[in-house]
């Protein structure tokens, strides 16, 4: 579990999946959902096994979401009042999932 | 593409960590135009991440190695230079020319000399289950605890090299002191790297501020594993645990985050898509580029300095970026003290001194280099270790082929997190160095942009 | 004699004609460079493709078509072997047009083919709303489409490595990470030079050596006109199922990514990727299907096409040094198939090879 050291900022919300999260202004994004409980934000499309970030430096890619229709790293966005953030799990390529 | 399309300067740094502020600065300074990209919304690369907006109780937790950024990016602050936060650059011409977006508006920019200031990426540390959530590096617990004074409980931290104490000794400060350190340095290596210890004071100094963060770490009463091996991640949607062997005993410690750290390397993405030389670094263990006293590579438009160029740490990639930046703007004709460049480079030799012996202390075994084929190593496209051993033997020479194999590398990350081990692996299996074997070819984009972005570069 | 077989060039086209061989019971021998050579094998689009093919000559046309209609049972054999999906799909494929002159001018040149083939050629003119019926996400500022019945596309990737591991599990012998400098002929068969003065005495040899063909041919009396053409592509992340069926631009391969191509520049022996050649074909395919617009490209790529003066495969036997041949094309998926079962009992002088005139060199005045 991760917890914040202080909640000094102005609180935003911003939804993931449809769900309400708060978060402080211009949080790290995977941070705020790390701390709202997310632990995994996606599934690997190859082995569909859970995934959830790693570097937190924008280099492994493993903290993918969706954002107004692009594939981002959340641990390259900040949050703001009213973001809405979808996972991505719809990968299947031209399998059948 | 944007109205600034094709905008002309000076010199373009890339990166704005302790090396590229540094030089940045320095070059402005002496009169030159200077344009700083950066991907992070402010500046401090990563290990000053968040610095100019840490609040104090933050920054005390961090401790000096954070808070002795501060100066230098106030200079830079404060400085001429033209600062480009949340830019992706992700085309390299071998002119000197790039094309960066800042929120999906594309831009392309030409330097007289670019210097690259692209820093380091934790080593690939691919123990079976480190694709489980929960398993961070510790470089990543840092950054949310520098940028978003974010902590994780109970967390074990396990591997080696100095970043796991000072982790240990931030995290204990912050009231959330790890569960374990799992080291897998032994005496061995410790007995191996003190016929490299510099007998300065440099080097006196940093070991004193080791032992004082053991202290640190025993106070706390924080358990610490030597030698430990066998590393698994163990969980099926999550990390549980972490098992591991401990003087013959397997040992089992749960845990909802488990932080590895076997080092640091440069990395290359952005010169190996220039096609310079590289050079396989043994000690390190990983690839370098090829490059002279200042930094320059084999294509004179581009220098790389700080830890993108071979790993030594932010006090030498303040120098280097100070060295180079004064250097290249000489080169451009600007008025420079080269006593200033000269004084640089001695220190940079000096502190470097170090680095061999940090380097031996801190060697990743070699279950971390050549894993056993169980483990992932691809983590986008899941290749195994015993896949890759496979495809040496149906005639896969070089990282290049395996993506033909079995799509290693082919993946989001671009094969950051797999190309030094897919390296070893096929060197060792085909009984070829390090070197002859090679790495990937990396392309544009050197990060993955969307079509419309691309598409902005059209010609017509 | 320590072969019967030397291959020189161990991408699709070497490994193709070295499964077809070994079938055969032949011994072979497999000349290969190292990680970094010019491999256009690397980068195929993975077609197995008919339109467009043969619109100037027919006996191209039949070749193409004959190789696909070979594929299914080839794919099946190699998929047995190894145990691993080859994904192939053949249930046709677009060639999308932008301009309704450009689909005119298309619909005009495969009548005429047609013709040619004594109405033996399958394709139909798609307009948008026929076409959208087929494919619903394609955009609606396109002209339309050529479809043919016969196209299809290929895990390429898993077509190399099937025949990497099947032709190395037949009993081929690999030498690999060596250039081949030199081959004379001898009275006892072909001796080749290589890597740093070794040497191999083969009976015959193949010359598959992509553009490495324009050094060793000549040796070997051939004219050997061939040049290198860049191509550059590139290759999404993995998406949704988007599309159906695989076109000559735009084709979604069996993972989810969809690659895009390719461009053809006349550029010599230089194989970086340019953003100019990059944005044309992102502004295009984003054109064909809009929704490509939002979606991240993770990896640009280009490789070397080998072209002869008309486009079509050569295939040679040396007029001077019988026994050595050239087989060099630029569509090394598409004809794998006619390769590995048609080109060696050709090689063999059998009563039923195929009649390869067409593809000779006497087309060439050089």
């Amino acid at each position: 579990m991760f917890r914040r050291l202080d909640e000094a900022g102005k609180k935003v919300r911003f939804t993931y999946d449809d769900q309400d999260i708060e978060a402080i202004e211009n949080e790290n994004l995977a941070a705020a959902l790390l701390i709202a409980g997310k632990t995994s934000l996606r599934v690997n499309p190859v082995s569909k096994q859970p995934r959830a970030p790693y570097c937190m430096m924008g280099a492994c890619f493993e903290c993918l979401v969706e954002i107004d229709g692009i594939s981002r790293q959340a641990c390259m966005v900040q949050v703001s009042e009213g973001l809405v953030v979808n996972s991505i799990l719809d990968i299947g390529g031209n399998e059948d999932v | 593409m944007s109205d600034e399309n094709q905008k002309t300067y000076d010199i373009i740094v890339v990166g704005a960590g302790p090396a590229g502020m540094s030089a940045a600065t320095a070059a402005a300074e002496v009169g030159a135009s200077v344009l700083l990209l950066d991907e992070q919304p402010s500046p401090g690369g990563q290990i000053y991440r968040g610095i100019l907006s840490a609040p104090e109780a933050r920054a005390k937790i961090l401790g000096s190695s954070y808070t002795e950024g501060l100066a230098i990016t106030k200079a830079f602050s404060q400085s001429s230079v033209t600062y480009q936060p949340l830019a992706t650059v992700w085309q390299f011409d071998e002119s000197g020319s790039l094309i960066y977006s800042v929120e999906g508006e594309v831009t392309q920019a030409k330097g007289s000399h670019i210097l690259l200031a692209t820093g380091a990426l934790e080593r690939p540390v691919p123990i079976p289950g480190w694709t489980l959530p929960g398993v961070m590096t510790a470089g990543a617990a840092q950054i949310l605890l520098k940028s978003s004074g974010v902590v994780p409980d109970n967390a074990v931290l396990a591997g080696s090299g100095p970043l796991l104490y000072l982790l240990a000794t931030q995290l204990i400060r912050a009231g959330s002191p790890p569960k374990a350190l799992v080291e897998t340095q032994t005496f061995k290596d410790a007995l191996a790297a003190m016929r490299f210890f510099p007998l300065r004071f440099s080097a006196w100094k940093m070991l004193a501020k080791g032992f004082l963060m053991m202290r640190e770490i025993k106070k706390a009463g924080i358990p610490r594993y030597k030698a430990a091996k066998g590393f698994r991640a163990e969980g099926s949607k999550q990390v549980e645990a972490l098992s591991f062997d401990h003087k013959e005993e397997r040992l089992r410690l749960e845990c909802e985050t488990l932080l590895l750290h076997q080092g640091v390397v440069p990395n290359t993405q952005i010169t190996r898509s220039l096609r310079v030389q590289h050079r396989w670094n043994k000690r390190q263990a990983c690839f370098h580029p090829f490059t002279n006293g200042v930094g320059l590579t084999t294509n004179s438009n581009y220098s790389i300095i700080g830890d993108g160029r071979a790993i030594a740490g932010a006090q030498v990639a303040v120098l280097e970026g100070r060295s180079a930046g004064s250097f290249v703007a000489a080169s451009l004709g600007f008025n420079v003290d080269p006593a200033d460049v000269f004084k640089q480079q001695k220190i940079i030799k000096k502190e470097r001194a170090v680095r061999s012996f940090l380097d031996r202390l801190y060697q990743p075994p070699k279950e971390i280099l050549t894993p056993a084929n169980g483990a992932t190593v691809c983590r986008c496209e899941e290749v195994t270790a015993g896949k890759i051993r496979e495809y040496a033997t149906i005639g896969c020479l070089g990282p290049n082929q395996t993506k033909a194999f079995g799509r290693s590398g082919m993946g989001p990350c671009q094969g950051r997190y797999c190309g030094l081990t897919v390296t070893e692996i096929l060197a060792e299996e085909n009984k070829s160095s390090q070197q002859e074997t090679g790495a990937y070819r990396i392309r544009s984009p050197i990060k993955p942009v969307t079509l419309s972005e691309i598409a902005q570069c059209s010609e017509d | 004699m320590e072969s019967e077989y030397a291959i020189v060039g161990g991408g699709i086209v070497g490994l193709s004609l070295a499964y077809g061989l070994l079938d055969l019971g032949k011994r072979v021998i497999i000349f290969d460079e190292g990680d970094l050579a010019f491999r256009a094998s690397r980068g195929n689009f993975g077609l197995v493709w008919v339109q467009g093919k043969g619109l100037k000559q027919p006996a191209y046309a039949r070749w193409s078509r004959g190789s696909a209609a070979l594929w299914g049972d080839y794919a099946a054999e190699l998929e047995e072997a190894t145990g691993q999906s080859l994904a192939l799909q053949q249930d046709g494929g677009y060639g999308y047009h932008l301009t309704d002159e450009a689909l005119e001018q298309e619909i005009k040149d495969y009548t005429w083919l047609k013709e040619q083939l004594g109405g033996n050629y399958p394709f139909e003119a798609l307009r948008p709303n026929e076409l959208r019926r087929e494919e619903p996400n394609v955009g609606t500022d396109i002209a339309g489409a050529v479809y043919h019945p016969e196209d299809g596309h290929v895990n390429s990737l898993r077509l190399f490595q099937a025949l990497a591991s099947e032709v190395r599990r037949k009993g081929a012998r690999f030498v690999p990470k060596v250039t081949v400098t030199n081959v004379v002929q001898q009275p006892d068969g072909f001796q080749l030079t290589y890597g740093k003065s070794n040497h191999h005495l083969s009976q015959k040899v193949i010359l598959s050596a992509g553009l490495g063909a324009m050094t060793l041919g000549p040796l070997l009396g051939f004219k050997a006109p061939i040049r290198p053409q860049r191509g550059q592509v590139m290759i999404t992340e993995k998406l949704p199922k988007l599309m159906n069926r695989p076109s000559d631009t735009l084709r979604q391969v069996d993972e989810g990514g969809v690659q895009i191509g390719a461009s053809a520049e006349e550029v010599g022996l230089d194989d970086r990727e340019t953003p100019g050649a990059l944005a044309k074909l992102a502004k295009d395919a984003i054109r064909v299907y809009p929704a490509l617009a939002n979606v991240k490209t993770v990896r640009s790529w280009s490789a070397l096409r080998i072209m002869s003066p008309d486009g079509l495969p050569i295939y040679q036997e040396s007029l001077t040094c019988p026994g050595a041949f050239l087989v060099t094309c630029h569509s090394g998926i598409t004809l794998s198939a006619a390769h590995a079962r048609l080109l060696p009992q050709w090689m063999e002088g059998q009563a039923n090879a195929p009649d390869l005139t067409p593809f000779s060199e006497d087309r060439f005045d050089v």
